[in-house]
């Protein structure tokens, strides 16, 4: 079976549930997905299917990838993702909906946090900084000493400092599905997903 | 009108509620969920502030009960929420009556609006 769809955020707003609770959701649109290669043991090592989401005009896509979509008979997309999973029954060109999902079911969603740019360590790792009173002066959001002295001589490799910041591909597990509507493609999450609004997102199962 | 619009507007109350402002006595009818039963609660106070819009619209509500100020806020479109009763129509010249926090006996009284005009 395919265990997981691909999926666009389209932000976040709240529901009620049965009992009356406020429940904090994230709306995403979830497929529909095609099939555009099927990748088996025998042939490249491992198994997977390549799904595609949202279309794009084929003039916008270069030759090797245009040569891609050409040779699997598939329409051209804007987000085409590997979701490794041992599909036998499944044919290329087939269509995969939101409904592979329940509400109630746990998932994983990855996507692209969203950029920070080049930020200090206080916002990248979370140090304290320095007390902004009682004699400091300069140096109130530095990470302070980055090592010793002679010995060794160097600053060792992973050291955490200041630099860019987000716009990594960040997971966050056991996401509990709120709710699924099949007919508008749309799938809410509760709680937060990884990225800004519009970001792609990969949506899977939590296999056990 | 687009995906998350459609999914607030689906959770809005389908009955109209009654329109109700700060300084106004309402009274609350909550469904409340004991095991199996489901009995019915009233809370009446004076609507002291209304806050948000849509689907996040909150109002609350404040009673004094045995001499201690209680204050409740409730989503005004809570499943849980079966009706709202006007009581009396205040008048007042803010929309947040934070104010009468401070004020006890007789200075917490809220002037009823004029009956001219209304229905």
């Amino acid at each position: 079976m395919i265990n997981g769809i691909l999926g666009k955020k389209l932000g976040m707003t709240q529901v009620f549930t049965e009992e009356g609770n406020v429940t904090p959701v994230t709306v995403v649109e979830a497929g529909p997905c095609t099939v555009v290669q099927k990748k088996t043991v025998e042939k490249d090592g491992y198994n997977a299917v390549q799904l595609s989401f949202l279309n794009k005009n084929a003039k916008k896509v270069n030759k090797p990838v245009a040569g891609h979509f050409k040779k699997h008979k598939a329409s051209t997309c804007r987000f085409l993702k590997e979701i490794r999973c041992d599909a036998e029954k499944v044919k290329e060109g087939e269509v995969i909906g939101v409904d592979i999902f329940k509400t109630g079911e746990k998932v994983k969603v990855s996507g692209t946090s969203k950029g920070r740019g080049f930020a200090g360590v206080l916002k990248r790792y979370g140090f304290a900084g320095s007390p902004a009173s009682r004699g400091s002066h300069e140096a109130f959001r530095h990470g302070g000493s980055i090592g010793q002295c002679a010995y060794p001589g160097k600053v060792f490799k992973g050291k955490k400092m200041p630099g860019h910041m987000g716009s990594v591909k960040v997971t966050t597990t056991n996401i509990e599905i709120a709710g699924v509507k099949k007919n508008e493609n749309l799938m809410l999450l509760k709680g937060p997903v990884p990225g800004s609004n519009g970001g792609f997102l990969i949506i899977k199962k939590i296999v056990e | 009108m687009n995906a998350i619009e459609k999914i607030e507007s689906e959770q809005l109350k389908k009955k109209k509620v009654s329109p109700f402002k700060a300084g106004d006595t309402v009274r609350v009818h909550l469904k409340i969920k004991e095991g199996e039963k489901e009995r019915i609660q009233v809370f009446e106070g004076v609507v002291i502030a209304k806050k948000h819009g849509g689907v996040r619209e909150t109002f609350l509500v404040r009673k004094v009960s045995f001499g201690v100020g209680v204050e409740r806020i409730f989503p005004l479109h809570s499943p849980r929420i079966e009706k709202i009763v006007v009581v009396r129509k205040g008048k007042v010249r803010r929309a947040k009556l934070y104010y009468l926090r401070k004020l006890k006996g007789k200075a917490a009284r809220i002037k009823e609006a004029s009956k001219v005009g209304q229905k």
